[in-house]
């Protein structure tokens, strides 16, 4: 094969072999004159691409590359130009650049399968991150984590309804949207009998938590579970965690929460307040946004085989070696995963996130108990500083009392335009939410962390006043 | 040849919870500014009495460098692909991921998902060319996602895609779904879970070829379709792939292709060609973004023009005016399989990736892959103990069989597995279940190797069986040189001896 616009003789520096003498050499020693030949004798004649593919002219040099690269993204922006007050699901953080280094170690970045010896370190790290975790959620077992919080709560919904042997789950409306999507993928099925039904618990509209009683009404011995999280979509904290789980826990079904990892330095742990099944999402804990990239969720339970059991991740276990006081690690129950079951597995499992994993692992560790403790209150006040500003604004009305670092803004004018106007002023504005919540009218989702500088929130409140006048 | 003196670094590390020392920090977040504090008052005071955490957690506390000692310890006790000759982990296509990769998808770093369209015009050129010009071009399909964070989410994305096609057109009763027992895994576990029944078909004995007559029994108007992997995962490329995909059609179902192993053929042949319908490539696969011991990874979801109004949402759209934007109005799209767009930074590295290979480098890779694969074939056929169970060429690996090795010396993969790693060669990927070829390993040496890295590779595992029948206990008790010693554990199947957290190890030391 010749390489048409690189040369006969170049040497593409990704492919030793391309050498020409090497490739010779090696056709040789198989008994073959060309690539062409031995295709020829393992896929059909007819299914051979006559023709070279029409492509781009390639860049194999680096500097090329990188600049093609850097011209290509030379007009876009990320969230440090502005002043960024985005989240609903990904959320700008602080990233420790102790967490950058492990996460960017050649060991961890291009491992994948190799053996529990071989690869002790990175079994020690997930381990590790399975243990701090479960300290953050007060739970025992946790597993390599999967995709997003939204998966994790997909099979966690499933667990739920299998452990109970029921098909219903009850799922309150402040959860965010695009997780009810996904978990609709997950509790669907070919039969509508093999399906897990869904029923929307309504929210209250005073408080913008779970609306209890709407809860108690729709509870019954049919429901496997009810999914809330804490702090929900909007930011609110769950005030009334515990009657919710002690209602679902009255007709024997699951308690199953959802929580922003980040938050649990301040915030009661799952567990405390009677969950059964814990999930989220990890990106705060020293993971970058990287458009949404940086999504990394996760399930906990308490150590009982019943749960262990339903678990569709890979589960790293400590184990003992051969030297007395040595730790080793495998995976428990191994035969449960779909890696061997195949479709008798009751969920599935694949190449997911471990290598964000151990950036949490890497940044619980940092933070340690007060770290995460002070890291709470900065952003509960900050929030909460940002709302004291900017509701004294005509035209701006903040209706829920009690969150984290989220908050509906209810606004005279359309987000769409403010959120046009504030660009200009260096500030991407909240989540446009008007669709998703009309009862609320024109409202946008702010996000308030640690990031935000007096100064910052200061110029939000001035620039919407500017917009709002 | 040589073989290289090795020891894997042995740091005997703690359990981080073990090295905690009260009062320690290692990071100190920011903290709101006095005037914020005035006007808000006390965070407790902000949380409902409720929800206020009562029992700190129980982390360790320890200073920064202490922190990061112990993670590049960790780090250390790892072999990454990048410190070795990585081709033992077959059907994963352990290739070089090029640095500079790294970087560029770092500059995506810090965007926020929701930022406005017109911040971020250059991410979403790329993602959208990758798919229009680079994807649909190697493989035949009109349309691409990136939504799928992984493999197997790409498999599931296109089990959904199935679901909601046949629900559309009323037929529910459509409810099989065929795959090979060489096909992944996932390609039975994925429409399961989405409720479908899986029937395996097995192949032809002698070849090893998928049986063609099989699938003719088994398809039906209960066939919703199926899910192939090919070049199957020991390496065989199905000769019959579009009779099987028109058998298919015939019966009204549609064809999943799982292109995972789809490194050595990239510019060789295709899926539009094979005659399917929507198929996945794994990014962190065959198109150069690093494995990340497992994940975050990316699954290319494409498909034929009939079905691209399933795909997940949003996709992304060139308007008329050459911009780009991302459309959320999709009627009868399955919705969403993973939150935003996807793992973006993945979809950087190999657009990156392929903008260094071009065309010709494409399939360059492919060849040498391949070559490199017969190359490998050649070396392993001389060498005592090991076996190959199929005839007929392999495209880009093999599964070959240790059985006559355990036969002779009772050595068998798993002690093989052992002993590499005292030489510094990963343990090897054995086989996906069930190990219809005992005793399985299954070597990929994709483009990145180069001919001296196979010889290495070769030569450490012909030492190890020659240990086996000289000297068959070095081998079983080994490791001796790795950072720990052979696991003497019966527990992992045992919930009052495993331990998947610290609290828990404690907790049942103490009973």
């Amino acid at each position: 094969m010749k390489l048409f616009n690189m040369g006969d003789d170049f040497v593409h520096p990704y492919i030793p072999n391309s050498v020409p003498g090497i490739k010779k050499k090696m056709l040789e020693e198989i008994g073959a004159s060309s690539a062409n030949e031995l295709y020829a004798e393992m896929i059909p004649e007819r299914l051979l691409m006559k023709r070279p593919m029409d492509l781009p002219d390639a860049l194999p040099g680096e500097l090329d590359l990188r600049r093609h690269v850097e011209e290509l993204f030379s007009g876009d922006n990320t969230a440090n130009d502005y002043i960024s007050f985005l989240g609903a699901g990904c959320w700008q953080h602080y990233v420790p650049k102790v967490c950058e280094i492990i996460q960017s170690r050649s060991e961890f970045l291009t491992a994948y399968a190799g053996g529990s010896h071989s690869d002790l370190g990175r079994f020690q790290a997930v381990f590790e991150f399975q243990s701090l975790i479960c300290e953050l959620l007060d739970m025992e077992v946790s597993g390599i984590p999967t995709y997003d919080w939204g998966a994790a709560a997909g099979n966690s919904v499933r667990m739920a309804s299998r452990i109970t042997e029921r098909k219903e789950i009850l799922v309150p409306r402040n959860v965010s949207p695009a997780r009810l999507q996904i978990l609709e993928n997950f509790c669907g099925s070919v039969s509508r009998e093999n399906a897990i039904k869904i029923t929307m618990v309504e929210m209250d509209q005073e408080t913008g938590r779970v609306d209890i009683q709407d809860l108690k009404s729709k509870m019954s011995d049919e429901v496997a579970c009810v999914y809330f999280e804490n702090p929900n979509y909007l930011g609110i904290i769950e005030a009334e965690a515990r009657e919710i789980s002690d209602i679902a826990h009255d007709v024997d079904a699951e308690s199953v929460v959802g929580v922003d990892a980040i938050s649990l330095g301040v915030l009661s742990s799952p567990s405390s307040y009677g969950a059964d099944i814990a999930c989220g999402e990890a990106q705060p804990l020293g993971i970058k946004m990287s458009a949404g990239g940086g999504s990394c969720g996760f399930i906990a339970t308490r150590d009982e085989l019943s749960y262990v059991a339903e678990f569709p991740m890979r589960l790293v276990s400590m184990a003992t070696t051969a030297v007395e006081g040595e730790y080793g690690f495998g995976q428990a129950l191994y035969e449960r995963t779909s890696y061997v079951a195949r479709e008798n597995a009751k969920d599935w499992v694949g190449t997911t996130t471990a290598l964000w994993g151990i950036t949490a692992a890497v940044y619980m560790s940092l933070l340690g108990p007060q770290g995460m403790r002070d890291l709470g209150e900065t952003i509960i006040q900050k929030s909460n500083y940002t709302v004291s500003l900017i509701e004294e604004i005509d035209g701006v009305e903040v209706p829920y009392r009690g969150f984290f670092k989220e908050f509906p803004v209810k606004f005279s004018k359309p987000v769409k335009e403010i959120n046009e106007s504030l660009l200009g002023h260096g500030i991407f504005g909240g989540k446009d939410i008007t669709e998703e919540y009309p009862e609320l009218g024109e409202a946008a989702l702010y996000c308030v962390t640690e990031m935000h500088s007096l100064g910052m929130i200061e110029k939000l409140d001035a620039s919407l006043r500017e917009v709002l006048a | 040849m040589r073989i290289r003196e090795y020891h894997a670094p042995r740091w005997n590390e703690q359990i981080i919870h073990e090295m905690t020392s009260p009062g320690e920090r290692g990071f100190i977040p920011p903290r709101a500014e006095e005037k914020i504090k005035r006007r808000v008052g006390s965070a407790s005071d902000l949380i409902p009495s409720s929800m206020r955490r009562s029992k700190a957690p129980d982390l360790p506390e320890l200073s920064q460098a202490q922190v990061l000692r112990h993670y590049l310890r960790l780090s250390q006790m790892t072999l990454g692909m990048e410190m070795e000759i990585d081709l033992g982990i077959g059907t994963c296509t352990m290739k070089y991921s090029p640095k500079i990769n790294e970087e560029l998808a770092g500059l995506i770093g810090d965007i926020h998902p929701l930022q406005p369209e017109e911040t971020i015009q250059g991410l979403l050129e790329m993602v959208y060319e990758f798919g229009d010009t680079y994807l649909k071009e190697i493989s035949g399909m009109d349309a691409f996602s990136f939504q799928p964070p992984g493999g197997s989410a790409g498999c599931y994305n296109n089990a959904l895609m199935m679901r909601k096609y046949h629900a559309d057109r009323g037929e529910p009763e459509r409810d099989e779904v065929i795959t090979t027992i060489f096909s992944h895994p996932c390609d039975a576990a994925v429409p399961a879970t989405a409720g479908y029944k899986v029937l395996t078909l097995y192949p032809d004995e002698m070849t090893g070829l998928p049986d063609t007559d099989a699938l003719k029994e088994v398809v039906g108007p209960r066939t919703a379709g199926c899910f192939i992997t090919n070049p199957e995962d020991i390496g065989i490329f199905n000769l019959n792939i579009d009779e099987w995909t028109g058998i298919i059609h015939d019966a009204g179902g549609l064809c999943s292709y799982d292109q995972a192993n789809a490194n050595a053929i990239m510019g060789v042949t295709r899926a539009k060609e094979a005659g399917f319908d929507m198929l996945f490539f794994n990014l962190h696969k065959t198109f150069g973004s690093p494995h990340g011991s497992s994940g975050p990874g990316s699954a290319a979801v494409g498909v034929t023009k009939e079905l691209e109004e399933y795909l997940p949402s949003p996709v992304i759209v060139k308007k008329e005016d050459g911009r780009y934007s991302l459309d959320y109005d999709r009627p009868k799209s399955i919705g969403k399989v993973r939150d935003f767009m996807g793992n973006l930074q993945v979809v950087v590295r190999s657009y990156a990736w392929c903008m260094a290979m071009g065309a010709e480098g494409l399939r360059e890779a492919a060849e040498v892959s391949m070559i490199n694969n017969q190359y490998l074939v050649k070396k392993l056929k001389k060498i005592r103990g090991i076996t190959l169970t199929y005839p007929g060429r392999r495209v880009d690996q093999a599964r070959w069989s240790l059985e006559q090795l355990k036969r002779d010396t009772g050595i068998g993969i798993t002690e093989v597995n052992r002993r590499v790693v005292d030489y510094g060669i990963q343990s090897f990927f054995t086989s996906h279940h069930p190990w219809l070829i005992p005793e399985p390993f299954t070597p990929e040496p994709c483009e990145t190797y180069s001919k001296a890295d196979i010889d290495y590779w070769c030569a450490v595992l012909e030492k190890v069986i020659e240990e086996a029948y000289t000297n068959p206990e070095l081998v079983r008790t080994a490791p001796h040189n790795s950072s720990n010693h052979r696991i003497v554990f019966d527990g992992f199947n045992d919930p009052k001896k495993w331990a998947m957290s610290w609290r828990a190890y404690r907790r049942k030391q103490d009973e």
